[in-house]
């Protein structure tokens, strides 16, 4: 391995092993980390990304394998120890209560008694400098996901690191938001802060990582410089094969209308939340709609409506093939043949203390007949999950594993393989591939395609341009509860949405934002 | 470790009662067999433990069914008192009726009873949002007065001295004895019924689904479109209707007629079974067991040993005192921490 000149490696990791029951986690994982590197981990799910970070962040202990600080020995007993060395992380499952404010949230991840005003004034300063708005009065269980990210974000930085260990921090930001958050990473980069940085998008990493070092199956596969490398050789190193990309049906054969917004208008029950106001849209069969925009902006506001957890102000102003759906509940419009698939995986779309078993029965038993003589039908419950596993390549070691052991991607395409193989007609879906690898995502966009050109209508929700820009047929950007015109991805660019989603809803603009798809 | 949590617990109340006992000036060895063996040692003695445990199974198990889904009703001991009054009062009113139909009417309205009695604190949780811990437990005092109101008043025995209580309930008021010359009797197939269908709902109905769901990721549920609503009210009806059975079955079983006081806590006390037997239908039986052991053992250590009866409800506090104890500490660790004086 090529060492840069005399440089001491600020965090050098030799022959790390860590073995679960039936798993080798980590086998042998060496890794070196320079003073102001931005390095990056890629790996499938499952590679063994999260053993390693949680290994060098104190959370789990090492079978064997040496790590050196500066070079000097390094033993990290806790997470305390970590950050007392300089280590923070942004974990990508975040840890906050939900009852609590920002603030106090991250006067929690602090050492020693807080100065409450003193800290929310620091939140505010170090989250604007940093392009992370945060109201630190807020409670945490009135965030978006994207918001509690930043919560993360910006408790680490509170406690000035030597080395940052980021789990795909992009993946709820604007482009914009993204952009001026690598900023932010280069500056500290620059004063000397190495940054550990997970992530699928492999676009960035060529544009911010100075390194690369590949995981494959928990062995350490390959470093490399992501700066000479294309996204596609880079991904391949990751999953071994070939990629193709997904077959996108540029001109879709349209269907008639199946989902039809009409004047949607919502009041959030939540003092936070944002209030629908207004929206219009269509989706056709045969059509993929994606919507972009900044998490808060009304997402899970139009998820809850779409899906029924929360009901429309008017039966009208949902249409599905021309029956007004607005004040159906859940089960009433599964029965119509729509499926969903929410924001938050473990706890909304997932039951993460049952089984697998019991998880595909949650929304699948009324579609799929799982219901027999009253009777759960549980050896045809098991085999629906089987097949879920078995289809949506869901890495398990079993279908009575609870849902809350599986990792992020892979409890992800178990829950989007149970909504898709109930066949619906209109399938609604947030951020369809969040914390999927690369090799997976491309199967689930393939799925979402090869679904909309069997002819069913399909509502991607989703802060992932670049996801959008691949499948989607129209896109609309919702901001501040309302919702822009859908258009042709062939007539957009990722300025233009980035600019709608960036909120310009100036009362000048209004009108254009308020305007008919 | 979550099952063997009530072991622990339990071999924890043995030693501190050990301490407790040798407090009183008891020697704590020959105390123990009193509570824990001597009741027992006896045909008789068993199937008074399978009496006692009787209304504490049945409550137990409706309990366990709100627990999951996380309604707190600790309002079974009303929920029994009226389904004692409803039932016991269709015996008042047609005494001297003699029918084999008697007595599954009286079953029937016991349970009607409880339902409704647990139907308060259902509707005003689901309109009102009131707390169903406070109302239900309320509740109690008001079912246990109106018992009192009816024994005293328009309900006493015209034949019976002006004593506060009912006419002897008749025999085709009475639940059938299972053994002779024991009070074994019929509840206890109902109470061991319960529990199986308890069961069966819980793991193979899509009502019983709906309960963990709810219980476990309440947004998941509102997700498949479970309402939060009905499993309130569908999980106080239920146990209510237990209770209210535990209810019918002691004052048309061992109790024999309507008192001011039919029952020594057992609506309380199946709070406890229901948690050591871990909400499992097959734990309760067990649970319920023990727990009808530490009332026997209450009364033989009294009469033996000549202890305060109310080392039964130390015994019982102590139980789940250390069953939360030990649930906790399995689950988390200790840990002293001194705050920095960085700004004060």
């Amino acid at each position: 391995m090529e060492t840069e000149g005399a440089q001491t490696p600020r965090l050098e990791l030799r022959g790390i092993t860590k073995a679960y029951p039936g798993v080798l986690a980590n086998d042998s994982i060496n890794l070196k980390i320079l003073p102001g590197e931005i390095h990056a981990l890629l790996g499938e799910n499952g590679a063994g990304k999260s053993t390693l970070v949680k290994i060098i962040y104190g959370v789990l202990k090492a079978d064997s394998g040496d790590m050196y600080w500066d070079g000097n020995p390094l033993d990290i007993p806790n997470p305390h120890a970590a950050r007392k060395t300089g280590i923070g992380m942004i974990f990508q499952h975040f840890s906050l209560f939900e009852a609590m404010t920002v603030t106090e949230n991250i006067a929690l991840g602090l050492p020693g008694r807080q100065n409450m005003a003193d800290l929310a004034k620091r939140i505010t300063e170090i989250s604007e400098n940093y392009g992370l708005p945060l109201q630190p009065d807020r409670h945490v269980h009135t965030l978006s996901v994207g918001e509690k990210q930043r919560i993360e974000i910006v408790r680490c930085l509170l406690q000035n690191p030597k080395l940052l260990i980021m789990d795909e921090p992009t993946s709820v930001l604007t482009p914009q938001e993204a952009d001026k958050m690598f900023e932010t990473l280069r500056r500290l980069a620059d004063e000397g802060v190495s940054i550990l940085y997970i992530s699928h998008k492999l676009d960035e990493i060529k544009s911010l990582c100075h390194k690369a070092t590949i995981l494959r199956g928990g062995k350490y596969i390959s470093e490399c410089d992501p700066t000479v490398e294309t996204a596609k050789s880079l991904a391949e190193m990751m999953i071994g094969t070939n990629l193709t990309a997904p077959k996108h049906t540029d001109d879709a054969k349209r269907g008639a209308v199946r989902l039809k917004a009409h004047n949607l208008s919502l009041e959030s029950t939540d003092q936070f939340g944002v209030d629908l106001n207004l929206l219009n849209f269509e989706v056709h069969g045969g059509e993929i709609l994606g919507i972009a925009g900044v998490a808060g902006n009304g997402q899970v506001e139009l998820l809850e409506v779409l899906s029924g957890e929360s009901r429309a102000e008017n039966a009208e102003q949902l249409l599905f093939d021309q029956q007004p759906i607005g004040k159906l509940n859940p089960i009433e419009r599964r029965k119509m043949g729509i499926a969903f698939v929410p924001e938050d995986r473990l706890g909304h779309g997932s039951v993460p203390d049952m089984s697998l078993v019991d998880n595909a029965f949650l929304s699948a038993y009324s579609p799929k007949k799982l219901i027999s003589n009253g009777l759960i039908d549980t050896r045809k419950t098991t085999d629906y999950a089987e097949k879920i596993v078995e289809k949506f390549d869901v890495r398990t070691a079993g279908v009575s594993h609870t849902a809350g052991s599986l990792s992020g991607g892979n409890l992800q395409k178990f829950i989007v393989g149970r909504e898709m193989l109930q066949s619906p007609q209109l399938i609604i879906i947030a951020h369809p591939t969040w914390g999927v690898d690369a090799g997976a995502a491309a199967a689930i966009h393939q799925a979402i395609i090869d679904l909309a050109a069997e002819g069913a209508a399909i509502l991607v929700v989703s802060q992932d341009l670049d996801e959008l820009f691949a499948i989607s047929n129209r896109i609309a950007v919702i901001a501040e509860g309302r919702l822009s015109v859908a258009r042709a991805v062939q007539e957009l660019t990722i300025e233009e949405i980035g600019l709608l989603m960036g909120g310009t809803t100036g009362t000048a603009d209004k009108k254009e934002i308020e305007s008919v798809a | 470790m979550v099952y063997l949590t009530p072991l622990l617990a339990l071999l924890l109340t043995v030693l501190t009662s050990t301490i407790v006992f040798s407090l009183l000036g008891v020697n704590p060895l020959e105390a123990l067999e009193n509570f824990f063996i001597k009741p027992i040692d006896n045909q008789y003695g068993a199937t008074e433990l399978l009496v006692k445990a009787t209304p504490l199974i049945l409550c137990a198990i409706g309990l366990s069914v709100g627990f999951r889904a996380n309604v707190w009703n600790i309002g079974a001991e009303g929920q029994l008192t009226m389904g004692a009054i409803i039932g016991g009062g269709v015996f008042i009113y047609l005494h001297d009726v003699e029918s084999v139909l008697l007595l599954p009417a009286m079953i029937l309205m016991g349970a009607a009873g409880g339902a409704l009695w647990a139907a308060i604190p259902a509707f005003l949780k689901t309109r009102f949002n009131a707390n169903e811990i406070l109302t239900s437990l309320m509740l109690v005092y008001v079912a246990i007065l109106v018992l009192s109101l009816l024994v005293h008043g328009p309900w006493r025995d015209p034949d019976g001295f002006n004593f506060p209580e009912s006419r002897t309930f008749s025999e085709s008021a009475t639940m059938p004895i299972l053994m002779e010359g024991t009070r074994l009797h019929f509840g206890t197939i109902i109470a061991l019924l319960a529990v199986f269908g308890t069961w069966i709902m819980l793991s193979k109905t899509l009502v019983g689904f709906q309960v963990k769901v709810i219980g476990a990721a309440p947004k998941a549920g509102s997700y498949a479109g479970f309402s939060q609503k009905k499993i309130i009210w569908f999980c106080l009806l239920f146990g209510g209707a237990m209770a209210g059975l535990a209810g019918v079955s002691e004052v048309s079983g061992p109790v024999g007629q309507l008192l001011p006081s039919i029952s020594p806590g057992y609506g309380f006390t199946a709070i406890i079974v229901a948690f050591l037997g871990r909400l499992h239908p097959v734990g309760i039986i067990f649970a319920g067991l023990l727990m009808a052991l530490t009332y026997l053992g209450g009364e033989t250590a009294q009469i033996n040993l000549g202890l305060p009866v109310a080392v039964t409800g130390v015994f019982q506090g102590m139980v789940l005192f250390y069953l939360l104890a030990c649930d906790v500490l399995v689950n988390y660790r200790f840990k002293m921490v001194r705050f920095g004086k960085a700004a004060s």
